[in-house]
């Protein structure tokens, strides 16, 4: 095991290269909605245990299929109103499960990012090889039921080995959402040398976090939001941040919560300098204009 | 030998159990309630009884007793709602004039036989809801022992209340791998354990099916105020943004919503707590009244048109 990450390099927020996004946005805002599928009797791995009740987990395993049954239309309604498209961390098993889900977010030009098979099976307890057979099928999973090769992964459950990153790069992704180090895109080392970034995520705005573990009142909720979006904005006015808002369509899409989440989106997309797009777009774009001079500021500064 | 956690033996359509089909809400021909009102409600009392001692059960439903016997301080907080709690709940519940219906611990009619009398004048529906709160269906519970706690418990209610049950509200929602066939098999019609839907929906058992009228365990008042720490002006604002938004989904789609609260004597009884239900009913069946269609739990299913 390392002691240390090496990711990235330490590159200190203040003084970088401006960054500017399309027509002048000074942030770049994203909703990735979490569309999972947990099993009901899933293998048992012997790092976690994926239900905190025995066999039949009725609690979680209904709450969380409350979202693809129920939920997820609630939440794409919102986000069309308010012209946002969503990127979806996808199990890839939901493929096979629910194929309408997928359609109506291909219908509506949504990006679809690797979230692994289920988010009850994890990178743990695999070996290099097989968790690359998993990243893969996962791949071409996706690829088969939406026509185009993921672009990003976020590990299933937030589970990870020393070659996730790695392996997800070789297998032709562009973007991890597993790293939370900072507020703008950054670039990635990987032993492929590939082109690769990681792109805001947040934990701190995930809604799953914000509910479950914070225990948040669905209103302070929307005010966190709206907080980090107003800070974010006016930082982007000296290099372009990155605000992203991971949700579940358990969560945010419960019936006592969907209000005070619309008034953060209404909020957000009042302003005019904001870029309402992906992951997937933010990471191009980054690659394309900024990742060669981030690329040499960094080795500059470590001279 | 390749790794079973790569094996996926239920990745197919649909669910990755056979309990009931994949359906998304939206989807579904539309819902009509009684005089074409967008919303139904149903609002359901628990009424427990926790035990001073007892063999401990797999899993600890919410107010479980937790410090060494005895236990008064949870015992006989929990005591409260069956003595004080209740009567300022049904106080307001008549005021309101609001439709409920209880879910009660079976051996609450040998315990607090008064308190089992007077519900049995009230016109509402009762639902069994295990013997006792140690009788918890989870985990590997022989299903004998299970089966004589389903049928004990349908029995004492039937008997004390002069009435036929045809709903269970399972402690902690939680249930055995056995559960939904016991259930069939003592004849009750539906549960509303699985929290996985807004509507009542058809739910298989090896013995025949049954219906599922999925609660909400995430405006139940116990896990909002107690799990959560949430405020008692907070659990009224999130009720009443449910309402509204159901209302709103309602009306675009012109198909009913189903709005489930779920309240317990032993916390929302409490007097600083009591104000905060009168005012939810009072949104709910005032301000809300024109729109709002407040039923019994078999009523709904009725109108629901979702048959076994």
């Amino acid at each position: 095991m390392k002691t240390e990450l090496d990711l990235y390099d330490y590159w200190a927020y203040r003084d970088r290269p401006k960054i500017e996004w399309p027509n002048g946005a000074k942030l770049a805002f994203w909703v990735a909605p979490n569309i999972e599928f947990y099993e009901l009797n899933p293998p048992e791995n012997p790092f976690r245990k994926p239900w905190p009740h025995p066999y039949p987990a009725v609690p979680g395993y209904s709450i969380r299929d409350y979202g693809n049954r129920v939920g997820h239309q609630r939440q794409m309604a919102l986000l069309d109103k308010y012209g946002i498209r969503g990127s979806i961390s996808l199990s890839a098993a939901l493929c096979d499960h629910h194929p309408e889900i997928i359609d109506l977010c291909l219908e509506r030009d949504w990006e679809f990012f690797s979230h692994g098979i289920y988010n009850t099976r994890y990178s743990y307890g695999l070996t290099e090889a097989e968790e690359r057979e998993m990243i893969e099928d996962a791949m071409a999973t996706i690829e088969k039921a939406t026509g185009k090769r993921p672009a990003g992964y976020l590990a299933p459950a937030l589970s990870h080995s020393d070659h996730t990153v790695d392996l997800f790069a070789e297998a032709g992704g562009i973007y991890t959402c597993d790293l939370f180090h900072d507020d703008q895109p950054t670039p990635v080392k990987t032993r492929s040398s590939k082109r690769f970034v990681s792109i805001p995520y947040s934990l701190e705005l995930n809604d799953t976090i914000a509910f479950v573990v914070q225990k948040m009142e669905p209103r302070r909720y929307a005010q966190t939001i709206m907080r980090a979006f107003d800070e974010l904005l006016a930082e982007g006015e000296q290099s372009g941040t990155v605000m992203c808002i991971p949700t579940h369509n358990y969560q945010v899409s419960c019936p006592h919560r969907i209000r005070a989440f619309e008034e953060a989106l209404e909020y957000i997309t009042g302003h005019s300098d904001v870029w309402v797009t992906t992951g997937r777009e933010i990471a191009e774009y980054y690659l394309e204009h900024y990742y060669d001079t981030a690329q040499s500021t960094i080795e500059e500064a470590r001279r | 030998m390749s790794n079973p956690l790569l094996d996926y033996p239920e990745r197919h359509y649909g669910m990755d159990h056979d309990r009931y089909n994949w359906s998304m809400l939206q989807d579904r021909e539309p819902i009509f309630w009684p005089e074409n009102k967008p919303l139904a409600l149903w609002i359901n009392i628990n009424l427990q009884h926790f035990p001073l001692s007892g063999e401990k059960p797999q899993a600890a439903p919410p107010g479980a007793l937790t410090m060494p016997y005895p236990d008064l301080r949870h015992y006989t907080l929990r005591d409260y709602g069956n003595r004080v709690g209740i009567y300022r709940l049904l106080r307001e519940i008549e005021r309101a004039k609001a439709t409920v219906s209880f879910a009660i611990s079976g051996a609450l009619t040998e315990h607090r036989p008064t308190l089992i009398e007077h519900l049995k004048s009230l016109p509402f529906e009762w639902l069994g809801h295990s013997w006792n709160m140690l009788c918890m269906q989870a985990g590997a519970v022989e299903p004998n022992r299970e089966l004589r706690w389903i049928t004990q418990t349908k029995a004492a209610l039937e008997q004390a209340g002069d009435r036929r049950i045809a709903g269970w509200f399972s402690p902690g929602r939680l249930q055995t791998k056995q559960t939904p066939e016991l259930l069939a098999q003592a004849g009750f019609k539906y549960h509303c354990d699985w929290v996985n839907d807004e509507l009542p929906y058809k739910f298989n058992t090896d013995s025949g099916s049954l219906i599922c009228l999925p609660s909400s365990l995430e405006l139940d008042d116990v896990f909002v105020l107690s799990q959560n720490l949430h405020s008692e002006d907070s659990l009224e604002e999130q009720i009443k943004d449910a309402a509204d938004a159901l209302i709103s989904e309602a009306q675009a789609t012109s198909s009913g919503r189903l709005l489930c609260l779920n309240f317990h004597p032993w916390m929302m009884g409490q007097p600083h707590r009591i104000g905060t239900f009168r005012r939810i009913l009072r949104y709910l069946l005032t301000n809300k009244g024109d729109l709002v269609w407040n039923a019994s739990p078999s009523m709904i299913i009725e109108a629901s048109g979702v048959h076994p």
